[in-house]
């Protein structure tokens, strides 16, 4: 118990560390450049409480059930030597972990209530919209892992894949509608982020280490690169067919 | 008081996924027991209830106050009547400060840099990856604030972005390009998104002839796009710098 808390002690200082340089931002650019006191001072403490201690839980349970879990699983996987296995997990790990990203679900909502104060969708369709939104996103995460292990196992070059997608997104780009280019670029990025990165990058160098004349720092890496490039093309698809 | 009862059962739904495709397989394709089983339980029990509480606290404290500020530093009070681009300068100084710290902070940057030290054998210092990344980050969110004031589509932006990224592939050293391509999606995490998206749409709906829809969004593509940039060239003056000590 007392080892515990200490481990916990030990995260929300990290996790405090994390914080810190935004809160002095925060704080400089409001009382300083701006000259104003902070409003509602007490939701704000209260919330930035809850992000903290959001965010150390959070990783605390991804260190304990998340990230053992994800390592065995792609070690076994391997050693199993099934491909179409393989793939599906590779699928269902980039769906799985994208659907419950917490920056993406922010968005997503982002996104709905300024299509609504567009006029862009009636109030009713608010959380249909982000729901559809969330999940083109992660259907595309989805394959996108899918096409990394595929190219880890085939040995294909990542420049290939990435100017392919380049160029994808520049012609969806001349078809989608204004309205959604900004929110299917961002999405991109969004995507990628404190549950799926470690997750993705494990797997990725573990495949590369694991699979004959691969090597871990030129095959290993780049899934993340294909995952933050299928979903602008695919949430531009959705804003072409909404 | 929040209520925090709806948000709970919400994250339910979005946890189970991960936690299914992960004991799904273990159980019944690999049939194989599952190590730690307790461990493990609470792992996911605390994942659940963190983000919870992190998407709770975004919305009372992280997303009003960014849009708070950017609609301060926007305001004709603060920047004067008639202002051109130029007068945004404190938004730039803000959106660089921004980028910088936010990516500093990013746990899954740390978490891969960490990786590409081991990989590298030690060659790739996992602080200059970060600030590399981190001064990326900064730069391409004050251009895309830049954007949002002087209301240049983005796509002209991201388009270039690609060709300058393409030829730089075409010129660094091999071992750097995937890692730097991952660096681009890794930046922009959970405390980055909700800062810089308010920062946009802030930004957006104060400027007049700005709409929120079309030139709000955007600057996390900045931001995953920059670094990429400051990676490679990173790789290729070091890489310079070792041959010309040669």
């Amino acid at each position: 118990m007392k080892k515990i808390l200490k481990v916990f002690g030990h995260n929300l200082l990290d996790s405090a560390k994390d914080l810190a340089p935004i809160v002095l931002v925060i704080g400089f650019f409001q009382l300083i450049v701006l000259q104003q006191s902070i409003p509602n001072l007490f939701d704000i403490v209260l919330g930035t409480g809850f992000v903290l201690l959001g965010l150390t839980l959070f990783v605390y349970g991804l260190n304990l059930g998340l990230f053992p879990m994800g390592e065995v699983l792609a070690f076994a996987l391997v050693k199993k030597g099934s491909i179409i296995w393989l793939l599906i997990f590779s699928f269902a790990l980039g769906f799985g972990t994208t659907i419950a990203e917490p920056a993406l679900i922010a968005v997503a909502n982002e996104a709905a209530s300024v299509a609504q104060l567009g006029g862009l969708i009636q109030e009713i369709e608010l959380q249909p919209y982000a729901q559809i939104l969330r999940y083109t996103v992660a259907i595309s995460v989805g394959l996108s892992v899918l096409l990394g292990v595929l190219r880890i196992i085939k040995g294909w070059p990542l420049t290939t894949l990435i100017i392919g997608g380049y160029l994808l997104v520049i012609i969806t780009t001349a078809f989608a509608p204004d309205n959604i280019i900004g929110i299917a670029y961002d999405s991109g990025g969004v995507t990628t982020s404190t549950i799926t990165v470690p997750l993705v990058t494990a797997l990725g160098v573990g495949l590369a280490s694991s699979i004959r004349g691969r090597n871990p720092m030129t095959d290993g890496f780049g899934m993340i690169a294909i995952a933050s490039l299928l979903p602008i093309v695919a949430v531009m698809i959705f804003g072409m067919l909404w | 008081m929040v209520d925090l009862f709806q948000p709970f059962v919400d994250m339910l739904w979005d946890v189970a996924p991960i936690a299914s495709v992960l004991f799904g397989f273990q159980l019944l394709i690999l049939k194989q027991k599952i190590p730690h089983l307790k461990q493990v339980i609470i792992g996911f029990v605390l994942v659940w209830i963190g983000l919870t509480l992190f998407i709770a606290g975004l919305e009372k404290a992280l997303f009003p106050l960014g849009k708070l500020m950017a609609n301060q530093l926007t305001s004709p009070d603060f920047i004067g009547s008639n202002a051109s681009w130029e007068d945004y300068y404190w938004v730039y100084i803000f959106a660089f400060a921004v980028g910088f710290s936010t990516t500093i902070a990013e746990p899954s940057l740390l978490a891969v840099a960490i990786k590409a030290h081991q990989v590298s054998g030690g060659s790739i210092k996992t602080w200059s990856l970060r600030i590399t990344v981190a001064v990326g980050v900064a730069v391409g969110i004050s251009l895309g604030s830049y954007r949002i004031v002087t209301g240049i589509p983005i796509h002209y932006f991201i388009i270039t972005g690609y060709a300058v990224v393409l030829i730089q592939t075409y010129f660094a050293p091999k071992s750097i390009i995937a890692l730097a391509y991952d660096s681009g999606g890794v930046t922009t995490s959970t405390v980055t998104v909700p800062l810089v998206a308010a920062l946009g749409l802030g930004l957006a709906s104060t400027i007049e002839g700005r709409n929120p829809i079309i030139d709000g969004f955007g600057l996390i593509a900045f931001a995953s796009l920059f670094p990429i940039m400051s990676v490679l060239a990173y790789a290729q003056i070091t890489d310079f710098l070792t041959r010309r000590k040669k």
